[in-house]
């Protein structure tokens, strides 16, 4: 039963987001085609039957976290995934993480003053300060991949925390792969 | 047998610091000597156990305990030379304390030569009565150079960083100064930011370090004396690697404001930032040789992370390492001959060692397998690195010489970082007789 609930409610946030997004864009479905009642008679002291207005249901590109952290969000309401991992002393960019890249570059072009933090890592092998060196150059990689993908140099600021930010305090191979990685962080 | 006296010994002299000291390594080629307990006058405090841990630090020498001792000589007139041949020891220290007619606290001591019968040093070490611990690390240098030739480091300080809480929300940074030994630990500065690569000034008065107050690297110096600290560097991207100059004139530091890391340099009186080198790859961790006409540093210019040399006139670079895939983080030992650096091998991230002109191979240094930092005693006799061990971060005293490696760990956190101070002025005064 409440399956059915969730499903027709992701349904509705569908269609409305379809309708917003058209509504943003030229080349679409006309917006006077978009069947909203408007009220035309005289104000009277009686008030006028609640007319939902499709904006209000806009499924959000971003969304506050109860902890308070704003994350990007996908068209059904769930979270797209914000860490990118590297390879040892790497700094290319996985295919796998292009797609998912590309949906971040669209939200940062619809919402031009929404700015975003890169936020390059290391894992603790190697050198601190080179290793701060090769989190910037992760962080410059994402930056470079974003700014190719519309995202305007203003939203974005590359940083790097080279091995000092780990979220895996173990010494292997599984806590390493967690490490190596870069973090957007919207602000 | 010998070996454990020593390790229970060095453990039971440093109970009351942060700090525990474990010997590591094997300790049969080392010279052993004889500190002989000091006589102690009235209100004066034994220095024995301090000098004893001293100069088993050099990783040269291996005090005999006194429990093997045949006579408790505290005058070279005393001394049965009989007794410390069966014994087979090379030299023999022997010294008392006492408080002079001016209050000052006063170690007399001298060092013997067992072999040649002979008195190679004599002299008094004076300080301040509460300061016993700072007496007798002088009383070290003095001996260790009367057997060596080489003027000890036991006066000296190391900076490091200690890291409290890492991942959870108390996260706490605490750079931190202590008597090279771990002793006499001293917070300095305490923040929820990461703080990396302390340097020290040629004169020991100031450390420049790297903090990420504002979100992002930042480089600050700290007078010491004062306790005031200033911006020296926070441009857009990387500010790190600070690197005072021999002549305290001129800071090298990486900043990666005009696109990708790069090494500059900042002259202190006028501020005027020049830029050293210019290569699309990773330049960083920059060190002055000697003489102040070259920087050695990091870059990943061929490909993977190697060390180079740049003039600083001509801003011509050589490349000084070719072995394996991973070389970085220079320093130059004193005799400006050599370096140390991290270097991976097969097994792990190592410290070694090599000669500057690039004739000889180089020489690993340590075993473990994620060490890093290294940094030398202005004497070159010893030098710290950090490693981990057992999910910890912890420094490591090794001697050059490779034979003698101590732990300094802190029940706290991790520490890392460590920079060894140059030669710094002395609270105590030494008087030749």
């Amino acid at each position: 039963m409440s399956h059915l609930k969730n499903g027709a409610w992701i349904a509705l946030l569908l269609v409305c987001g379809l309708l917003t997004a058209c509504a943003s864009q030229t080349g679409c479905g006309a917006p006077e085609e978009v069947p909203v009642v408007v009220d035309q008679r005289p104000e009277k002291d009686t008030k006028p039957p609640e007319v939902p207005k499709p904006e209000v249901e806009e499924v959000p590109d971003f969304i506050e976290l109860p902890d308070g952290t704003l994350v990007a969000v996908d068209s059904d309401g769930s979270v797209i995934r914000s860490v990118f991992n590297f390879e040892f002393d790497e700094s290319e960019i996985g295919s796998s993480d292009f797609r998912v890249l590309q949906q971040h570059a669209a939200r940062l072009n619809r919402n031009r003053d929404q700015s975003v933090a890169i936020d390059g890592h290391c894992d603790e092998r190697g050198t601190r300060e080179y290793n701060l060196a090769l989190g910037e150059r992760r962080a410059m990689a994402v930056q470079d991949f974003l700014l190719a993908n519309g995202v305007r140099p203003s939203q974005m600021s590359a940083r790097s925390f080279g091995e000092e930010r780990p979220v895996d305090t173990g010494s292997d191979e599984a806590a390493w792969a967690k490490n190596r990685r870069v973090e957007l962080k919207y602000e | 047998m010998k070996r454990l006296l020593v390790a229970a010994c060095l453990i039971a002299a440093s109970t009351s610091t942060p700090f525990e000291i474990v010997i590591d390594r094997g300790v049969d080629t080392l010279t052993p000597i004889a500190v002989v307990p000091f006589r102690i006058y009235e209100n004066a405090i034994d220095i024995t156990p301090i000098v004893n841990s001293d100069l088993s630090s050099s990783g040269q020498f291996r005090p005999i305990d006194e429990s093997n001792m045949l006579s408790l000589p505290s005058s070279a007139d005393e001394v049965l030379y009989h007794d410390w041949r069966v014994l087979k020891t090379e030299y023999v220290v022997v010294g008392s304390v006492f408080i002079d007619g001016l209050g000052l606290l006063v170690a007399e001591f001298e060092v013997i030569d067992v072999n040649q019968e002979q008195v190679l040093q004599s002299g008094q070490v004076k300080g301040h009565v509460e300061d016993p611990r700072s007496l007798a690390h002088h009383v070290s240098d003095e001996v260790f150079r009367a057997m060596t030739g080489i003027p000890g480091a036991f006066s000296t300080r190391v900076a490091y960083v200690l890291v409290e809480n890492r991942t959870q929300v108390d996260e706490r940074h605490t750079l931190m100064i202590a008597d090279f030994d771990g002793e006499r630990e001293t917070p300095i500065l305490i923040s929820g930011q990461p703080i990396l690569s302390p340097a020290w000034s040629s004169d020991g008065k100031q450390l420049a370090y790297v903090s990420f107050e504002a979100g992002s690297s930042a480089i600050h110096i700290i007078n010491l004396e004062t306790g005031q600290s200033r911006l020296l560097a926070s441009f857009e991207g990387i500010n790190s690697a600070p690197a005072f100059s021999p002549d305290g004139s001129h800071i090298a530091m990486v900043l990666s404001r005009d696109g990708n890391p790069d090494i500059y340099t900042i002259e202190v009186a006028s501020n005027v930032i020049r830029r050293i080198t210019n290569h699309r790859a990773i330049d960083t961790e920059p060190v002055w040789e000697l003489n102040g006409e070259h920087l050695i540093f990091t870059s990943d210019r061929g490909g993977s992370p190697q060390i180079y040399r740049v003039n600083v006139d001509s801003l011509r670079v050589t490349r000084l390492t070719y072995e394996g895939r991973y070389n970085a983080r220079p320093r130059v030992m004193p005799d400006n001959t050599h370096f140390i650096f991290v270097h991976r091998s097969a097994s792990g991230f190592h410290i070694a060692w090599r000669d500057l002109a690039g004739n000889r191979a180089a020489r690993i240094l340590s075993s473990n397998v994620l060490d890093e930092s290294p940094s030398v005693a202005p004497n070159g006799v010893m030098m710290m690195y950090s490693t981990k061990s057992n999910r910890k971060g912890i420094l490591s005293i090794v001697s050059v010489s490779g034979e003698v490696e101590y732990k300094l760990t802190s029940s706290t956190g991790d520490v890392i970082e460590p920079a060894w101070s140059p030669y710094l002025p002395l609270t105590t005064t030494f008087v030749e007789r």
